[in-house]
């Protein structure tokens, strides 16, 4: 079990027991503390009014409505305790869900799938990236928003390894990730990176370049 | 001039007496006494075979049977009407589906109103209409028939016509020039008036009625609109279902396998947790899709345009979409829309060889309309094979009071069109 960078509180939203268990004690052998899992919405806003975690991890579907309550609930956080990570867990993810998640905000904030969590390693190292006020974005959602934009002009300038780097990119993932995931060193991450942004005509301000490529895809 | 087309128009046309209509009355008038004989006949016929029978029930079950005698009646009628109504009644029953079998035909027919007032109409035929036309029709026809053979029996006999006594030919003959051409002309009148009258009645008694009618389709309407919401429903409930089943449950398995994986050492039987977890993962990915063919969430949150573009995001061939909707609409209408969008860009991926796709919609007066256009092949039909997903949502749509059209000449382009009105309260 990999150690975590630092020891965060986090408060549990999800209402199926069976997936509030498994995540709990994923979370805890990981040597995080799961302060609080609750089942629904308005109990999480309580939890989370009375004494504020370090992240909030929270399902989209729940009671009673089982629509949308997680992500509403999410961006009630945000308005009211800004420094809280949020991790949205979804048991399905689509681009229409992200704008409610980044309208309000540019960091601390991630959307994944809940088939995510199995991996253990790459779960845990998402959650701490939204605990720094990262942003993490599902692969499948990434993979949506490059599929409308396949036919566009500067997209089509990049090479094929250009994209890759830049869903990655897209997921959140910081250089020394994509370099490991793509097996290149960091310097040729860099490299990619700079081509990307100029093609693009990105500024690469290097705290915000997540939104950036995120905000482009999604124009 | 045109033809009149009723007795009430002949009445009043200065033509009359030299039309066909005063002898279509005496037709309709003197025809309606077999009928109406045989018609009271049967009634008191099959009454008394009920009572006779009662005792051993079945007479009593038999009664049942005696709107059909009605219908029976009124087919009759109806073809008999057509003396007085060129034009002919429309029959006010049912069109019944091929697939009903004898029995289940003669029990709709049964419980018809329409065979139930056929009923009525006949009583009223076997007991005032035939006797009341007798009277007149044969008055007026004899003392017309006496009148023009009075110079003939004169010659021969005294003949006394009412207050006048004829005793010579020339008596006969003044009394047929004075008397038959008024009485003609007055008696033609009435008859015409009264077979007017009875051709009336058996329209309102045996004919559709309007209001009947307008409820008939309004409640079909209804119920198909019952069906479709309650399909919705089914639906909503089977992806709830799902979701909050075999969906967790799987989830919660791709979790312990990836703890398990991290704990196990490096070797076969990691190996085959590693494998295990990626065929559950693939499983969880089925089941998405499934589910997005059942009951799209991104639709149900965020509506049509959203569940659109991400149906268009996930064909293999570039689709831009282009929509301008100003709300939501309701369920059943999101979802025909979805899935005709989704089933057409299922088709164009794989027969059309198209290179792009445009799905357009917006919304043209009280109508939601969206477009699908491919720069493929052409020679797209909505029956056969290519589009059986779609013969369904013709179906679907029908119900919701909309429409789906395609244009394809051969060589194409494609473009589908779907219409169906924004609302679907009357």
């Amino acid at each position: 079990m990999p150690v975590p960078a630092r020891r965060l509180s986090i408060v549990l939203a999800e209402d199926s027991l069976l997936l509030r268990e498994g995540l709990a004690s994923i979370l805890d052998r990981a040597g995080h503390e799961v302060r609080d899992s609750v089942g629904d919405a308005d109990t999480l806003l309580a939890v989370v009014r009375k004494e504020p975690p370090d992240v909030v991890i929270t399902d989209v579907r729940m009671p009673p409505g089982h629509s949308d309550e997680g992500l509403r609930a999410a961006a009630a956080i945000r308005a009211e305790l800004p420094e809280i990570g949020i991790l949205v867990l979804s048991q399905y993810v689509a681009d229409a869900y992200l704008s409610s998640l980044l309208e309000t905000t540019t960091g601390g904030i991630g959307y994944l799938l809940k088939d995510r969590v199995g991996h253990v390693t790459e779960f845990l190292a998402s959650l701490d990236r939204v605990a720094e006020g990262g942003t993490v974005v599902d692969p499948e959602v990434v993979r949506q928003l490059l599929a409308r934009r396949r036919d566009d002009g500067p997209l089509a300038a990049l090479t094929p390894r250009e994209l890759e780097v830049l869903a990655l990119m897209a997921e959140g993932r910081v250089n020394s990730s994509i370099a490991e995931q793509l097996v290149v060193s960091e310097a040729a991450v860099r490299k990619h990176v700079g081509n990307i942004f100029a093609k693009l005509q990105l500024d690469d301000g290097r705290d915000r370049r997540v939104s950036a490529v995120l905000t482009y895809l999604r124009s | 001039m045109e033809r009149p087309n009723t007795a009430w128009t002949a009445l009043s046309s200065k033509r009359f007496l030299i039309s066909s209509w005063p002898w279509r009355s005496y037709a309709y008038l003197l025809s309606s006494v077999p009928v109406g004989l045989l018609t009271i006949t049967l009634l008191i016929g099959a009454a008394a075979l009920c009572a006779l029978l009662s005792p051993i029930l079945i007479g009593i079950l038999m009664m049942s049977a005696f709107p059909l005698i009605g219908a029976a009646i009124g087919v009759l009628e109806r073809w008999r009407v057509r003396l007085m109504i060129p034009a002919g009644v429309p029959s006010p029953h049912a069109a019944i589906t091929s697939g009903f079998s004898r029995r289940a035909r003669l029990t709709f027919r049964r419980r018809e109103r329409a065979s139930i007032r056929a009923l009525g109409y006949g009583l009223l035929l076997g007991v005032f209409i035939w006797p009341l036309s007798t009277v007149f029709a044969g008055l007026s026809a004899t003392v017309l028939g006496v009148t023009l053979v009075t110079p003939f029996i004169a010659s021969v006999d005294e003949v006394g016509m009412g207050p006048w006594t004829l005793n010579t030919t020339v008596e006969g003959l003044i009394f047929l020039v004075a008397f038959a051409p008024p009485w003609y002309i007055v008696t033609s009148y009435i008859l015409g008036a009264l077979a007017g009258a009875e051709a009336e009645l058996a329209k309102a008694l045996l004919g559709p009625r309007e209001e009947e009618l307008r409820r008939n389709v309004a409640e079909l309407r209804r119920s198909r609109l019952d069906l479709v919401d309650a399909f919705e429903t089914e639906r909503a409930r089977i992806e709830r279902h799902l979701h909050d089943g075999v969906q967790q449950r799987l989830v919660g398995l791709t979790m312990t396998l990836g703890l398990a994986e991290l704990d196990l050492p490096e070797g076969e039987g990691r190996r085959l947790v590693v494998k295990a977890h990626g065929e559950a993962e693939a499983a969880l990915a089925d089941l998405r899709e499934a589910v997005r063919g059942i009951h799209p969430r991104v639709l149900v949150d965020h509506g049509l345009e959203a569940a659109v573009r991400e149906v268009a995001d996930r064909s293999p061939m570039p689709v831009s979409v282009r929509m301008s909707l100003p709300h939501r609409f309701s369920t059943p209408i999101e979802a025909a829309a979805y899935f005709v969008v989704s089933e057409a860009l299922g088709n164009v991926a794989k027969h059309a060889q198209a290179s792009r796709c445009e799905v357009e919609g917006w919304v043209s007066g009280d109508r939601l309309v969206v477009t699908i256009t491919d720069d493929g092949i052409g020679g797209a039909t909505l029956d056969g094979t290519s589009g059986t997903g779609l013969t369904g949502l013709v179906t679907r749509l029908d119900a919701l009071g909309g429409t789906l059209d395609v244009s394809s000449p051969p060589g194409g382009p494609t473009r589908l069109r779907m219409e169906c009105p924004c609302r679907l309260d009357d």
